[in-house]
């Protein structure tokens, strides 16, 4: 069985976010920048059913520049077979989607995973748009995936509980927690992962659909009101009378 | 021309996030000089749809087929297309739950329509320009994005928009059927696990929330939280090492892995107030922290705050909500 898991690179969970003076971008100066959290549910979750199965490829797939490679590296240093990267600047979900899209119809991927959103946009939007255009059922947010045969049965997060959904493959499922036990990469994946191939490939198209015009921090909050903890009791007359939250 | 909005029903009612959704897509109809239309999806009752004209709608589409009760993305995806056609909708507005960001980012495809997501404010119409503010870098930030295509999706974050109430008005429900077949149906649900809700409130519908840490010491403490959530009608929630070793379930997990929420009260007991928790957090309304290290980090995204022991101020202040009430 083929998988395709898409990764993005994103800024590492403890940045402090700044942007440049003019507001229009995002501030990379000093940023680490690591795979989507999410992704890696993904990623681990694709390496056991590939291993459980005995057979079959698990590709990586990247849409940015070539600065994300440190990154793609690491994926294949978990365990990914090989990779690809759409040399591109992702601009919105709807470009990363159609790339995505391209290279699972050209390479015939079984099972095409993706984290549950990047937690720099927040878009949680590729993994719909990608199914879409294959015309393939997706499963968001899939918090489990066992495979049998050709097909795949999820748990799908709903509000308030959860669905048993069962589709053939091919299909789309965005992960997260508690799908897997995320794995690192160990010193043996970091040398063999020099060597697997990493394909670099020209976008397809350079359609999108939004353009972010400026950045905004939310307003600073007016620091802590402290009540001691004698008089516990006043907090709640605070929440009625001045917060009036409650 | 007209503004098309989703809205999710659950139990014959119509959900508290889609009365925002219902809200906001009749202001965006006011500023596009047009009218709002509904197509309900999920378990509706014509009463609860019809009151629906409190919010703005004139109209409202309901398809009564039963299999439409449980989300399906391929059959839902079909019919608010076919509702999106019949009322030559230019906006689609739904909320920015699990059903919307996955019937959404289908329908952005399907109607060649941009899609913003996570969005926080009514929309900017200023010489053709077409501008939302939606949430990014999980909630330390916010994006300004034009929206450049012919049609637009938006999905609206929850509690970011008070729902309006012209008590009296109703609107009209019509019956509509999207010709729906066994195709459509094929990634239908086998079946459907609902949670036990401790005090019937679900976390990402909450407007206020009661949360606990490793602070708490144990399983065997959570009466102390669930306490003060039922005294307050609140949803109980917790960190991420908390779920993580099975001392709450993961749907509780909040955080930048796990859910974000923003209801108008957060209260943290036993929480230090990493990044990454307030990253799911940081938009609620007012925060309070309890937590007996005055230097944890917490306090300073705090609006109010309590130096202190939570198995002795917890209990403090569910007898205090109690006596309020
Ligand atoms: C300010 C800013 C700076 C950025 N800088 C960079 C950068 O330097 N380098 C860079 O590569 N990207 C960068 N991005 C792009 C971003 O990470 C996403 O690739 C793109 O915006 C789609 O995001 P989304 O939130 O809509 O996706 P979502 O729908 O939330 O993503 C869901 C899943 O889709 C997959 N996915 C998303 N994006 C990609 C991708 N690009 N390639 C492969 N799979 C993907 C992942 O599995 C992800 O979990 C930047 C974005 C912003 C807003
Ligand atoms: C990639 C990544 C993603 C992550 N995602 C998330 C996420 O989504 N959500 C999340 O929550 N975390 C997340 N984390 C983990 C995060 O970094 C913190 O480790 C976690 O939030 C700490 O949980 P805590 O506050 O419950 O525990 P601790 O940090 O151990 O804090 C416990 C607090 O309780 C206080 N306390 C102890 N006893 C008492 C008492 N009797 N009375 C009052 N106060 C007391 C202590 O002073 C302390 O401040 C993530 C980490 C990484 C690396």
């Amino acid at each position: 069985m083929k998988f395709l898991v898409c990764i993005s690179n994103v800024p590492d969970t403890t940045t402090k976010i700044t942007f440049t003076p003019d507001n229009k971008e995002f501030n990379k100066a000093g940023v680490q920048f690591v795979i989507n959290p999410w992704d890696e549910y993904a990623l681990t979750r694709a390496i056991e059913l590939k291993e459980a199965q005995g057979s079959g490829t698990v590709t990586v797939l990247n849409v940015g520049e070539a600065d994300t490679e440190p990154n793609i590296r690491k994926a294949l240093a978990i365990g990914a077979d090989d990779a690809i990267r759409v040399n591109a600047y992702p601009k919105d979900a709807f470009f990363v989607a159609q790339q995505i899209a391209s290279i699972a119809k050209d390479g015939g991927y079984d099972v095409i995973l993706m984290g549950k959103e990047s937690i720099d946009y927040n878009g949680f939007q590729v993994h719909g748009m990608v199914g879409e255009l294959l015309g393939i059922p997706t499963v968001a947010p899939a918090m489990k995936l066992d495979m049998s045969g050709n097909t795949a049965t999820l748990e799908r997060e709903i509000e308030g509980g959860k669905e048993i959904v069962e589709v053939n493959t091919p299909f789309v499922a965005s992960c997260q927690q508690p799908m897997c036990e995320p794995r690192i990469p160990n010193m043996r994946g970091i040398m063999t992962a020099r060597t697997k191939p990493l394909k670099v490939v020209e976008p397809t198209g350079d359609a999108s659909r939004t353009q972010v015009t400026e950045y905004q921090l939310p307003p600073k909050k007016q620091g802590v009101k402290l009540i001691p903890a004698e008089s516990a009791g006043d907090l709640i007359k605070l929440l009625r009378n001045e917060a009036k939250v409650i | 021309m007209s503004v098309l909005v989703v809205v999710e029903c659950d139990k014959g009612e119509v959900k508290k996030s889609s009365l925002e959704v219902a809200s906001y897509g009749s202001q965006v109809a006011q500023l596009l000089g047009t009218t709002a239309t509904a197509v309900a999806v999920g378990e509706a009752s014509e009463a609860s749809l019809a009151q629906l004209g409190e919010q703005g709608i004139s109209k409202v589409l309901y398809d009564a087929e039963p299999r439409l009760k449980d989300f399906v993305n391929g059959a839902y995806t079909k019919l608010i297309a076919a509702a999106a056609q019949q009322e030559d909708a230019k906006v689609l507005v739904l909320a920015n739950s699990n059903i919307g960001a996955s019937v959404g980012s289908r329908l952005a495809v399907r109607l060649q329509a941009s899609l913003a997501t996570n969005v926080v404010e009514l929309p900017k119409n200023d010489g053709g320009q077409f501008t939302v503010k939606r949430g990014a870098f999980s909630g330390k930030a916010f994006a300004e994005v034009v929206l450049t295509g012919d049609r637009k999706i938006i999905a609206v974050k929850k509690n970011s928009i008070e729902a309006q109430h012209e008590a009296g008005k109703t609107a009209t429900v019509e019956s509509f059927s999207a010709q729906l077949s066994d195709a459509d149906f094929a990634d239908a649900p086998k079946q459907v696990v609902l949670q036990d809700q401790a005090g019937g409130i679900l976390l990402p519908e909450a407007d206020k929330v009661v949360s606990g840490g490793r602070g708490m010491k144990g399983p065997e403490n959570w009466h102390l939280i669930e306490d003060l959530a039922k005294a307050l009608g609140a949803a109980t929630a917790c960190s991420k090492p908390v779920s993580d070793v099975d001392w709450r379930p993961h749907h509780e997990h909040v955080g930048q892995t796990g859910i974000t929420v923003s209801p108008n009260l957060y209260i943290a007991c036993g929480i230090s107030g990493a990044i990454q928790h307030l990253a799911g957090v940081n938009s609620s309304k007012v925060i309070v922290v309890i937590n007996k290290d005055p230097e944890a980090p917490f306090f300073k995204a705090a609006d109010y705050g309590i130096v202190g022991d939570v198995f002795d101020v917890l209990p403090k202040l569910t007898q205090a909500v109690k006596e309020l009430n």
